[in-house]
């Protein structure tokens, strides 16, 4: 079977020199939060085109190149363009390019932000954000390797999906949810099983 | 020295193993045995993720039982699916997450990964991602991320099942050239050639402890 070169994977973090990869994490995550608020708040098609060409400056600036720009936001095409139908239908034009362009941008910066930082950084930088927590009992590295394990399980799932579709076409059965979901959560629940050994034997549950 | 003392466990109500009694201090100790005859539960004793029911397994003056987290610090484990072990997006990311309980500077930490990286043969692997490295490529990454802990053993259970030839080969030749002692589950029985010792299980129980030619000569006379 094909699989898509790295480079196109939505998220995954693309190495660089560029400002934005040397800015720390925090201050790109404080800054994304801001800017999605303003979006938001101004909700406007003049905000729009704002967002729209400050997020343009920021994949040039970043060096990543249009493919990995372009593969932020590929995976939301159709969704993106039933939301423009009906928001056209219910609410006009101006309000469907407002709200279908809203979410392209933020989905674009959200994109910006995660292909231009490693995720070790993004956890060291919400392990500083929640070490006065550890005053009530929170251990902030146990919640961010937990974060981290969630961000595992998505390409792991997936695998494990496509394995489970393949079992279908190799031995010609329809797609059923029941022969789907039942072989996916039973092997999810096996890789959870593993996947937790595995941390206790690298002494990440100490 | 690894002190395996009377052990026997039950997993899921079936006797794993039992009345085990050995001594580990060679450099190189397969494991070999049929499905189901204990010896992944073994491996698992050695670095405390298996307690056993009765019996005990100490490395030096520490018990698993007792101090299981100072065991793993000092025996590392290599598992036979590496997808079950990488748990970061990027390789470097993995490897430093093995240290994150460690005091050390970003600058030691960054040293000690591209090492680590660097004797598995993943030199300029740091940023790739880590679930799109190829099984072989998967495998040695796993094993940086338990090398870079520096352990004193180094248990291995069938690292190279899921491997091809080359990459069977590649993995083979990093363990037998590493400082550490090593203890390694499998089925290819090739590989065992110039280990030190060879335990052959069969329902629970080492049924041959010897040299390699001697004991695979009994675990193939017993397999018929």
């Amino acid at each position: 079977m094909m699989t898509r070169p790295a480079l196109e994977q939505p998220g995954l973090y693309q190495p660089g020199s560029s400002v934005l990869h040397r800015l720390p994490a925090g201050v790109k995550l404080i800054t994304l939060a801001v800017l999605l608020t303003v979006l938001v708040v101004a909700a406007s098609p003049a905000g729009v085109a704002a967002g729209v060409a400050g997020t343009v400056a920021g994949y040039a600036l970043s060096g990543v190149g249009v493919r990995v720009a372009v593969a932020q936001v590929w995976p939301l095409r159709w969704f993106a363009l039933v939301l423009l139908a009906v928001q056209w239908w219910l609410a006009g034009p101006q309000q469907a390019v407002v709200t279908v362009g809203s979410l392209v941008v933020a989905v674009a910066l959200a994109g910006l932000v995660t292909v231009t930082t490693r995720v070790s950084a993004m956890l060291a930088a919400f392990t500083t954000a929640v070490t006065p927590l550890r005053r009530m009992g929170v251990d902030p590295e146990r919640v961010a390797l937990l974060l981290a394990l969630g961000i595992r399980a998505v390409p792991l799932v997936a695998g494990l999906a496509a394995e489970v579709r393949q079992a279908h076409r190799a031995r010609g059965l329809p797609l059923d949810p029941r022969t789907y979901g039942v072989p996916l959560v039973v092997r999810s629940l096996r890789r959870a099983d593993s996947l937790g050994e595995a941390m206790a034997a690298r002494g990440l549950d100490d | 020295m690894i002190r395996v003392r009377q052990v026997s466990h039950r997993l899921g109500g079936r006797l794993v193993l039992d009345g085990v009694d050995v001594d580990l201090a060679e450099q190189r100790i397969g494991v070999v045995g049929a499905n189901g005859s204990g010896k992944s539960t073994f491996a698992r004793l050695l670095n405390g993720l298996v307690v056993p029911d009765r019996g005990s397994v100490t490395l030096d003056d520490l018990d698993t039982r007792r101090d299981g987290a100072a065991v793993r610090r000092r025996v590392g484990f290599v598992f036979t699916d590496p997808d079950a072990q990488i748990v970061m997006p990027t390789a470097a990311e993995d490897v430093a997450l093995s240290l994150r309980r460690r005091p050390l500077s970003a600058d030691e930490r960054a040293a000690r990964v591209a090492d680590a990286l660097h004797r598995v043969g993943l030199d300029g692997f740091d940023d790739r991602p880590s679930h799109l490295l190829s099984g072989g490529e998967k495998q040695l990454l796993a094993l940086a991320s338990v090398l870079v802990a520096e352990p004193e053993v180094l248990v291995c259970d069938e690292p190279t099942t899921l491997l091809d030839l080359r990459n069977t080969r590649r993995v083979l030749q990093i363990l037998l050239g590493l400082p550490q002692r090593l203890v390694m589950v499998t089925h290819d029985l090739g590989t065992l050639d110039d280990f030190d010792r060879v335990l052959v299980f069969e329902s629970g129980r080492v049924v041959v402890d010897a040299p390699p030619r001697e004991a695979l000569a009994a675990y193939r006379a017993l397999v018929g």
